[in-house]
């Protein structure tokens, strides 16, 4: 090898020993490259980008809903000064007052429903090509549960505007699942919090939508991520490549970078 | 490396007694602080488990020396093993230190789980189902209520809780009943689909409208009711008539005291045969919107928690 030039050592120096000083304790480079760097199939095509899509819905979700509720009262006291209760005032507040809180609200409010949607057209894109049969497995399962806190999500977020429409849709809800066999009714009681639906259920349905909801779904989508990464993504049923067939050796990835040390390889 | 002779034991085997008599000690100083039972408790425990234990630590010196079986472990001594190949493998100790320590880190650390856990899973749910009574309404001199039509009683449960725990409940007088008894209809608003406010069909009275103690009263020309929400209908006796609703309306108990109508409990009605102060009811306790009272399905709904979800 030729004698490194000025730049590559400066390179070394300033990007690349911190990174392998990181990595020697953490692991942090290799995992990023194991998880980054990965082979897919050559026939692969749009329809395997739904559920990096559904994902990127999803971060939109978080961070936004992390600014509003930086504005968003949870409370259905009725304000002295508008006359209306706590919640809607400071949703009216963010909608038509605060500077570009409207875009916000919008992000989050119909970013819900593309969350949702995204989600059934990754399930039915994975259901379709029959990716979920063996080892995936366990992949459809933590999505079918992410699917269910997704619309948990939806249900506890509709009440949070505390306007008729949410306030009588959460009460058709609630009644929705008191109709449950057995157990219904019990947790009908428990989520309307009381002999009427009112600031409770409110202040509850809000800790279930910022914090108890949320937790789950990324410890979910987490498990979901890592399984995907370490199953590979699955060649579609109609492709001509043999499943899990050896392909040629290439150059490890990030090798060139310098990136790796030994194996190399991140996959 | 490892001298065997001086891995016998020289200590009592593995006991309980400690942890009951700290148990006990822990107690004791807990109950001096809350109550005197608790210490007495603490005190008992500690000098009942220090005997038991003082009992074993001195099991030596009393001269009634149990046969302990020496503690051994199962270490992979691949020196030995190459140095005597036909040495028969020690049989498995079946209850080893490091077998009670490990046990009692798990049950100790579940037993500390659940102390906590238990009560903080007790408070997320248990305030929905107590402290739930709502105290009766009273709807005024029956004078106000007209024979043959309904009136719109419609009243705060708990005004502090504000408009949330409005109930309405649509009020009819029979007029008596054959036993001379005052006979009245009184269905509540809520829809037996999933709970939303069913509507009077017909105009109200808006002229005579009054106010009694804080419960608000509108005479309205009605013989059905209707519902916003999926077009659940009911005729006058909250007998279903289209829509989904499962059951008849719910209708409350009623009491005359002092010649004023007081509301009761509210209970559920499966159908209505007959109309008016004639009708025969059949009467099932109070159930959540939606839940069938009568017929195979109620069968799914063996126990229902008693309160009304508003
Ligand atoms: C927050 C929601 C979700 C996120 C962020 C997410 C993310 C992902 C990503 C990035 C992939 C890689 C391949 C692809 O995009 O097609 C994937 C694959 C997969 N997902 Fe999801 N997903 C979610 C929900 C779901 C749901 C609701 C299901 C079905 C019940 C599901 C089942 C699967 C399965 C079985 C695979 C493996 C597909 C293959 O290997 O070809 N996921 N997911
Ligand atoms: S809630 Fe009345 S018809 Fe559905």
């Amino acid at each position: 090898m030729a004698a490194k030039s000025k730049k590559d050592l400066l390179v070394e120096n300033a990007i690349l020993a911190p990174l392998d000083w990181v990595d020697e304790r953490t692991a942090a480079v290799r995992g990023t490259k194991w998880f980054l760097f990965r082979n897919v199939p050559r026939d692969i095509s749009w329809a395997q980008t739904l559920g990096s899509a559904a994902l990127t819905a999803f971060i939109v979700m978080a961070v936004t809903g992390v600014i509003l509720a930086m504005y968003y009262e949870p409370s259905a006291t009725i304000d002295p000064v508008s006359g209306k209760s706590v919640a809607y005032t400071s949703i009216e507040s963010i909608t038509n007052e605060l500077t570009l809180g409207w875009l916000v609200r919008g992000m989050h409010r119909w970013g819900a429903s593309v969350f949702i949607i995204l989600l059934f057209l990754h399930m039915g894109r994975v259901f379709l090509f029959g990716a979920y049969k063996y080892p995936r497995e366990l992949t459809w399962i933590t999505g079918v549960l992410i699917l269910a806190m997704g619309m948990l999500m939806g249900f506890t977020g509709y009440l949070l505007p505390w306007d008729q429409t949410a306030y009588w849709a959460t009460v058709v809800g609630i009644n929705l699942n008191g109709t449950a066999p057995f157990a219904g009714p019990w947790l009908a009681q428990f989520l309307a919090g009381g002999p009427e639906i009112g600031s409770d259920a409110l202040a509850k349905f809000y800790a279930l939508h910022m914090l108890a909801i949320p937790g789950a779904l990324i410890a979910l989508i987490g498990v979901h991520i890592y399984l995907v990464t370490r199953l590979g993504v699955s060649s579609p049923p109609w492709s001509g490549e043999a499943a899990g067939r050896e392909r040629p050796a290439v150059e490890p990835a990030g090798a060139r970078a310098g990136l790796v040390r030994g194996s190399g390889g991140g996959d | 490396m490892s001298d065997t002779s001086q891995d016998t034991p020289h200590v009592p085997g593995p006991s309980l007694w400690p942890i009951g008599f700290a148990i006990g000690v822990a107690c004791l100083l807990l109950g001096l602080v809350i109550s005197w039972i608790v210490a007495a408790i603490g005190a008992v425990l500690a000098v009942v488990f220090g005997l038991l234990w003082a009992r074993d630590v001195t099991r030596d010196v009393r001269d009634e020396v149990p046969e302990i079986e020496p503690e051994t472990r199962a270490v992979a001594d691949t020196a030995a093993a190459a140095s005597a190949p036909d040495a028969a493998p020690a049989p498995l100790p079946t209850y080893t230190r490091s077998r009670f320590l490990e046990a009692s880190t798990i049950g100790l650390g579940a037993a500390i789980g659940a102390i906590v856990t238990v009560p903080v899973l007790g408070f997320m749910v248990l305030p929905s189902f107590t402290n739930l009574e709502e105290s009766e309404a009273d709807l005024g001199p029956i004078d106000n209520f007209p024979e043959g039509t309904f009136v719109i009683a419609s009243y705060l449960a708990n005004p502090t809780a504000g408009e949330v725990s409005r109930r309405t409940a649509f009020v009819r007088n029979n007029g008596p009943a054959e036993s001379g008894e005052p006979s009245f209809t009184i269905l509540y608003s809520r829809c037996v689909h999933l709970g939303c406010p069913v509507q009077p069909n017909g105009p109200i009275d808006e002229d005579a409208r009054k106010e009694v103690n804080g419960v608000e009263l509108r005479p309205v020309l009605a013989q059905s009711f209707g519902c916003p929400c999926h077009g659940g209908l009911y005729d006058a006796e909250g007998n279903r008539q289209a829509g989904p609703p499962v059951r008849s309306m719910d209708r409350y108990a009623f009491s005359i005291k002092d010649g004023r109508l007081v509301l009761g409990e509210l209970f559920a009605v499966g159908s209505v045969s007959g109309s008016g102060a004639s009708a025969s009811i059949s009467r099932y306790p109070w159930s959540t919107p939606g839940t069938h009272v009568d017929g195979i399905e109620a069968w799914l709904y063996p126990i229902v928690p008693s309160q009304v979800t508003g």
